[in-house]
């Protein structure tokens, strides 16, 4: 192996980065001086090496383990660290798209691309699967984010996976601000708001009865812009709508809807073009693109940093629905 | 309640250099969730849209204004009950510095989430009612303070236009603070005279209190220390996972690779350093500090790395590599401090596991020496710990830990009690060096 410190290895397969390039992240004040001659660590090191410590524990205790990937970014990051956290081998366990059937294109390619890249195995539970044998009716707003909870726990059941890793933030929304970086789930995959495990130091606890399981969100304590400003460090790709691009959009409650076969535009919607890029990545026919010209990440950071709306207000049309929608969905074993 | 809310845009901050884990506990009805909404708000952390909930929701309930504290209130349970029942984690930024905020239920059956959130943090944010003074919950929320280590102890003596900025009612809780601290053991417990509601020395200095010299809340914070500072501490590296790829590696070169994962717990690991791996007591030397970006000179405390040892030797999940010159002694038993998180009662001879770092061990709690009064600051004799109890215990391992005094080492001494059957956490534990002396008479 190099000997050289500042050189890149750039065989490996995880976008790495020099640690030489550290020094030019942090730039001032206590942390400098408290740290006078030794390698600096900053807030992105904190949260990368706490998400990496949380991702090492939970494969070291429990034995069948797996990660959602839907190849939106906080699900992109979360695939990075744990390549990072069982490096020089790979990912020792497989990945998990709960697939809506409402996916742009794009985001499918991606997803195919770096589970090829990374050499992991992918496990698929479809709702369109359910809908067309009848387990599921569509929903009368034709959006299926709602429907993804039990495809998902039936996969969980059927490849007895123990521990599942999402990239839930708690920055997101109220009912995830309260929930555990280790959270359990009942037999029938449903969070108890009101009887969760106490979470010690960093001592993590994913023990579970049989039938039971944990989900784990390494992301927890991640704000959006933490992501994005981890995404530029580490030079991670995401899908190309991320960034700001030509796009038919037409107007709904507020927020941009594509012209997909999934959403179409309804009497007096009128279609325009707009140049527009994706906060989240979702089910198509409820996830919101916002007016943008943020082409780079770099340019994304700004916008992030300089927003006066958050990640969900913007784009999710589903958590709209009332004050409680998603602690309602996570009780029924939502993700 | 007639706040001015706005949602003027925070100064882009792209650059966070160093992260604060911040508790706050609080008494019923003494703020706090205002004083956390007032936080989040007037520092720029409430976005247009929470605001237009926050707005909503007070409109619903016939208040006049926005009520900041439905900001924390996440669960439905919660809004309406009008309390606040779990820690909720809450995120902002200010300059250069970003907060991971615990926000820690007041009402006293909710001990258990106070030492949650303050086992994690760097600095505890306590609120007290000017108008009331020290209630025993505040002595709870210190004792939990003291007990669990905290670093930072500040105590934010609020409502203070209650008391139409009144300086002598605010030193009268200054010193009731200073007495209760001093009786804790706690070093140093700041105090800030604020109003929650109103924002007087919340972000901004307050001119209602020209008597007040001392910094407001938000700059206090952002001046405080982050605890990993403290560097001059033996390394210790709990060991996660053993890394072999064999013929899972990325690449080729890597197929012999062996090398262990871990987190450095304390101190700084570098190469060349001669360590010892625990509990065997095998010597050996660090022969590299690896990451996917390549080697590092070093990796201080905090970080996740992998490490490579110059001999070929017997490591697993759960060892502890410690630097040689100063390492911990494996015990078979220990005493500890414990703080009883479960519903079902603590009895003599109770068979749990225990887990240390990433060790995991099969324990009895031999004897019950006593449950610590909270008022009087002593332990009284008890046969059982209840929920939400702490008091001081006798364990016996069924395999040797290298556990330390917690007082000089919260990752050297911290483990929580799991209930083998149900998997359940029963206890957050603090292990006590019986060879040292205490100059805390209530911890005895």
């Amino acid at each position: 192996m190099s000997e050289d410190r500042s050189g890149a290895r750039t065989e490996a397969s995880v976008g790495a980065r020099p640690e030489s390039t550290v020094s030019t992240i942090a730039t001032t004040g206590l942390e400098t001086a408290a740290h006078e001659g030794r390698s600096t660590f900053d807030q992105l090191d904190h949260l990368e090496s706490e998400a990496i410590h949380i991702i090492r524990e939970v494969v070291g205790e429990l034995e069948r383990p797996v990660i959602l990937f839907s190849g939106g970014k906080d699900s992109v990051v979360m695939l990075h660290l744990a390549a990072k956290a069982f490096w020089p081998g790979t990912v020792p366990f497989p990945v998990m798209h709960v697939d809506t059937g409402h996916n742009f294109e794009e985001v499918l390619a991606f997803r195919d691309r770096t589970v090829e890249r990374l050499g992991v195995r992918l496990v698929i539970a479809s709702v369109q699967d359910y809908i067309d044998d009848g387990r599921l009716a569509e929903r009368a707003d034709g959006t299926r984010n709602p429907l993804q909870t039990q495809p998902l726990l039936d996969a969980i059941s059927a490849n007895r996976f123990d521990a599942v890793f999402g990239g839930a933030r708690r920055d997101e929304e109220k009912a995830r601000a309260k929930e555990r970086v280790v959270s359990l789930r009942d037999a029938f995959g449903a969070w108890d708001p009101r009887n969760q495990r106490p979470e010690l130091w960093s001592i993590y606890n994913p023990r579970h009865r049989p039938g039971e399981h944990v989900r784990v969100f390494p992301l927890s304590n991640w704000t959006e812009l933490d992501v994005w400003r981890y995404v530029e460090r580490e030079g991670i790709e995401l899908p190309p709508l991320y960034y700001a691009h030509e796009r038919e959009v037409f107007a709904r409650d507020g927020m941009w809807l594509a012209v997909t076969p999934h959403s179409q535009p309804r009497a007096g919607e009128e279609v325009v073009t707009r140049q527009v890029r994706y906060r989240t990545v979702g089910d198509a026919s409820c996830t919101g693109a916002v007016l943008s010209d943020a082409t780079t990440t770099a340019d994304v950071i700004v916008e992030v940093a300089s927003t006066t709306v958050t990640e969900r207000g913007a784009t999710r049309a589903d958590d709209r629905i009332s004050e409680a929608a998603m602690e309602d969905r996570k009780k029924e074993g939502y993700f | 309640m007639t706040a001015i809310l706005s949602t003027a845009v925070a100064e882009p901050t792209t650059r966070i250099t160093s992260l604060l884990r911040l508790a706050t506990a609080g008494s019923v009805d003494d703020g706090k969730s205002t004083l956390v909404g007032r936080l989040l708000h007037d520092s720029k952390n409430v976005l247009a849209d929470q605001l237009d909930a926050l707005e909503r929701l007070s409109a619903e309930r016939g208040l006049d204004g926005a009520d900041l504290a439905l900001l924390t209130d996440g669960l439905r349970s919660e809004r309406e009950q009008g309390i606040t029942i779990d820690v909720a984690y809450r995120y902002f930024s200010t300059g250069s510095r970003a907060f991971i905020l615990a926000d820690c239920p007041g009402h006293v059956q909710y001990t258990r989430n106070t030492v949650t959130g303050a086992s994690t943090a760097d600095a505890i944010l306590v609120l007290v009612d000017v108008r009331k003074g020290v209630l025993d919950q505040t002595r709870r929320h210190l004792a939990v303070a003291s007990l669990l280590r905290v670093p930072h102890v500040v105590v934010a003596v609020n409502k203070i236009d209650l008391v139409d900025f009144d300086e002598a009612t605010y030193l009268r809780v200054v010193d009731q603070v200073a007495e209760l601290a001093a009786a804790l053991g706690i070093e140093r417990a700041i105090t800030v005279p604020t109003s929650a509601l109103a924002g007087d020395n919340v972000v901004e200095r307050s001119a209602r209190t020209p008597w007040y010299d001392g910094p407001a809340l938000l700059e206090l914070l952002e001046q405080l220390p982050p605890a990993e500072a403290v560097l001059d501490e033996a390394l210790r590296f709990g060991v996660q996972s053993v890394i072999r790829p064999q013929s899972a590696a990325v690449e080729p070169q890597y197929r012999e690779y062996r090398g262990y994962a871990g987190r450095v717990d304390a101190g700084v690991v570098r190469p060349g350093d001669e360590v010892v791996v625990l509990p065997s007591g095998v010597r050996t030397r660090i022969a590299a500090v690896d990451t996917p970006g390549g080697e590092l000179a070093e990796a201080t405390t905090g970080r996740s790395v992998t490490v490579r040892l110059t001999d070929d030797i017997d490591v697993t999940r759960g060892d502890v590599i410690a630097a040689a010159v100063d390492a911990p002694t494996p015990v078979h038993e220990a005493e500890a401090m414990l703080c009883w998180l479960a519903g079902v009662p603590l009895r003599g001879g109770q068979r749990v596991l225990l887990k240390h770092g990433s060790a995991t061990v099969q324990a009895i709690v031999t004897e019950l020496h006593g449950r610590l009064d909270l008022d009087e600051l002593k332990l009284h004799a008890a046969s059982a710990f209840d929920l939400n109890d702490i008091g001081r215990v006798s364990l016996r391992l069924a395999r040797p830990l290298p556990l330390e005094d917690y007082r000089l080492s919260r990752s050297g001494g911290a483990f929580v009690l799991i209930d083998p059957v149900s998997g359940g956490t029963l206890a957050a534990g603090m292990a006590r060096d019986p060879g040292r002396t205490t100059s805390i008479e209530w911890e005895i």
